[in-house]
């Protein structure tokens, strides 16, 4: 058996990983992309403790957080289109006014 | 298969292994003898096939010089692509447009673990056995989209966008067909589907009532669709964009995206005469009761000649009919099937509430339908026939 | 260590460099196959943890639909160039993240769950287990998740549509 906490390690580097993606890339679409890995962190959390708590609960919690997930993927990448139209650029850095 | 590793497990045959990496061996085993012993030869012979049989509709001869009949084609051909140079553009992205073509292929290939062939025989019967291939085969779209963007030329990159617009769209109506199956059987795993249907074609959910039977024709439409098949075949539309998401692959890659194809044509059949067809269930006679092995071949057949029969209608729509326009095709799925299918859905679903008795007439009446329906058709094409002129005969002697 | 573990750290070390892989990348396409194959492993990973069905949906939804659209949007737009690295400013991003991590394993590491599994029944993590979860005890997250699904569909609509 793999212990729990490797599961739990893992799922930390990953989040990690998904934070230093959203703080240092200059690319909508990367930073939308780490936002899922940080999503899935989650989920492997959830679905760890599901597994050595013998409960459900943790599986359903990752079911509503995908559909959650491709909500927010498909505003987020409706977002990037229509940013993309009036500023030609991806950079979050371009996107400081308020109106367009 | 787990319960054969089992056993050779409890009668010492892999002492001091630990049980993980016998399991592991021995799956990857399995998919080795399907891969080469089943898959290879059926894709290759469906080429063949297909090449003969659109010849013949459409008054030539068709590859008939390697070996009897010229079954032995796929051979020749395939060596021949194994031995052409490999060509990577230089304006391509290397890395992943030598990548594309696995991804497709392993995307097909991974359906095959859960296809059944016959009563046992079967790689894994997951208990979610149907979602499983939905899954796996959402997988070629992305290594399509690799290819398209890969080749960086402007026929792939089109092909390739609107191959995935048209594999992610009839994904729908297929799965929402899929689904009606999966409420009357109660289960997702596939030879659970089976079991839940009978030998008797009066037995088997394409029958069960009115709405399956809309919903196997939605099934077979999507597929045909998601397989990139004439008429839905907009990806690599010759006339338009010369060969789609393969013009600029050459070689062993091209071979395996054409493998893939033309396999995933049986795994389309198969998944419909799993759902549908009630897969390889034979008639309780007598001589198999006392011969296992006898069973074994017969539901093989059975089953093999069921899913290989929509193969036959594919080849047969290809040679039929003209390809669909961009729009056209993607207002079929969105206007027609994505509706139909949810009707068929609630009506299914409806259906379970009819009492049992009156299940039977239905599929008593469906099945009635369903004959009618292939009489006048044979009717018609023999008709098509006798006034077919003569000098559209296909006559090899003159 | 047995089979299991070293299977897990295989796997582990794959979901680790194709992470890296996502967020170091410099070009969006590369990044973006990065992660398919990120959301892979972990559905491997799901796989091991007794969610099959969890695991499987994740290949369907993330793979076969999220992901898709993700290349879609950069093959629509196109965006042309690729980002410049900013030394130091990487440099700053990777110092947070290995603190971040390093706050988050004591954290998760020392909560009071159990740390011997409970021995998995048959049905554990199969359709039949999680529809009844489903439709029991979160019957009304279940009706709001397709609520927000369906103002999703429209927002993005809206949102994307060109202006006329």
């Amino acid at each position: 058996m793999v212990p729990l906490d490797y599961y739990l390690i893992l799922s930390a580097i990953i989040f990690a990983i998904g934070v230093v993606g959203v703080l240092i890339r200059r690319n909508l679409i990367i930073v939308l992309m780490s936002i899922e890995l940080m999503l899935n962190a989650v989920n492997l959390t959830f679905i760890a403790f599901a597994n050595s708590l013998g409960s459900m609960d943790g599986q359903v919690i990752v079911f509503f957080v995908m559909a959650v997930a491709a909500a927010e993927a498909v505003i987020g990448l409706a977002i990037v289109i229509s940013v993309f139209r009036h500023r030609q650029s991806l950079d979050p850095q371009e996107m400081q006014l308020l109106k367009w | 298969m787990q319960a054969y590793l089992d056993q050779l497990i409890q009668g010492g045959a892999f002492a001091g292994m630990p049980r993980e990496v016998v399991y592991a061996i021995g799956m990857l085993l399995a998919a080795f003898i399907v891969l080469s012993a089943f898959v290879a030869p059926l894709a290759g012979v469906t080429s063949w096939l297909e090449r003969r049989v659109w010849a013949r509709m459409q008054s030539r001869v068709g590859p008939n010089r390697v070996g009897p009949q010229g079954i032995l084609q796929w051979l020749a051909d395939g060596i021949k692509n194994l031995l052409k140079e490999d060509i990577i553009p230089t304006a391509a992205d290397k890395k992943l447009f030598s990548l594309a073509p696995y991804i497709v292929f392993m995307g097909f290939l991974c359906a095959f673990v859960v296809i059944p062939f016959g009563g046992h025989l079967i790689v894994a019967d997951l208990n979610i056995g149907i979602l499983y291939i939905l899954a796996v085969t959402s997988l070629v779209v992305v290594g399509i989209l690799m290819a398209g963007w890969a080749s960086n030329n402007k026929w792939s990159l089109l092909g390739g966008m609107r191959s995935a617009a048209q594999i992610i769209s009839y994904e729908i109506p297929a799965g929402v067909s899929v689904l009606m199956i999966v409420f009357l059987a109660g289960t997702l795993s596939m030879q659970g589907i089976i079991k839940g249907q009978g030998w008797a074609p009066w037995d088997w959910y394409l029958f069960h009532n009115p709405f399956t039977f809309a919903g196997f024709f939605l099934y077979f439409t999507a597929a045909l669709a998601e397989g990139n098949r004439t008429p839905f075949d907009i990806p690599e539309a010759e006339s338009e964009l010369v060969a789609g998401y393969v013009t600029e692959y050459s070689g062993m890659r091209f071979l395996f995206f054409f493998f893939a194809e033309w396999g995933n044509l049986y795994v389309i059949g198969a998944v419909a005469t799993t759902l549908f067809l009630g897969g390889w269930q034979v008639p309780p006679l007598a001589i198999f009761e006392n011969s296992p092995m006898l069973l074994a071949v017969a539901q093989f057949v059975t089953f093999f000649l069921k899913a290989y029969l929509w193969v036959f209608v594919a080849m047969w729509i290809r040679a039929t009919l003209p390809r669909v326009r961009v729009d056209q095709l993607m207002s079929l799925c969105w206007k027609y099937m994505v509706p139909l299918s949810f009707i068929c859905l609630l009506g299914t679903v409806a259906f379970m509430f009819v009492p049992a008795d009156g299940q039977r007439i239905t599929s008593a009446a469906m099945f009635g339908l369903g004959v009618a329906i292939t009489i006048i058709f044979f009717l018609r094409v023999g008709f098509q026939i006798r006034q077919a002129k003569p000098e559209l005969y296909f006559k090899p002697h003159i | 260590m047995n089979g299991a573990q070293v299977g897990f750290f295989i796997l582990a070390g794959l979901l680790i460099v194709s992470s890296l892989w996502v967020v170091f990348q410099r070009n969006v396409v590369h990044s973006a196959m990065a992660l398919v194959a990120a959301l892979f492993l972990v559905a491997i990973l799901f796989l091991t943890l007794n969610a099959p069905m969890v695991g499987v949906l994740q290949i369907l939804v993330y793979a076969g639909a999220i992901m898709v659209l993700f290349l879609f949007v950069i093959m629509f737009l196109n965006p042309i160039g690729l980002e410049q690295r900013r030394r130091l400013w990487w440099g700053f991003g990777a110092l947070a993240g290995l603190l971040l991590a390093g706050a988050l394993v004591p954290v998760l590491t020392n909560g009071d769950a159990p740390r011997d599994p409970v021995v998995a029944t048959e049905l554990f993590g199969g359709p039949e287990e999680l529809a009844r979860s489903l439709f029991t005890d979160f019957v009304l997250p279940f009706e709001i998740a397709s609520i927000l699904l369906l103002v999703a569909i429209v927002g993005a609509v809206v949102l994307a549509k060109r202006e006329p």
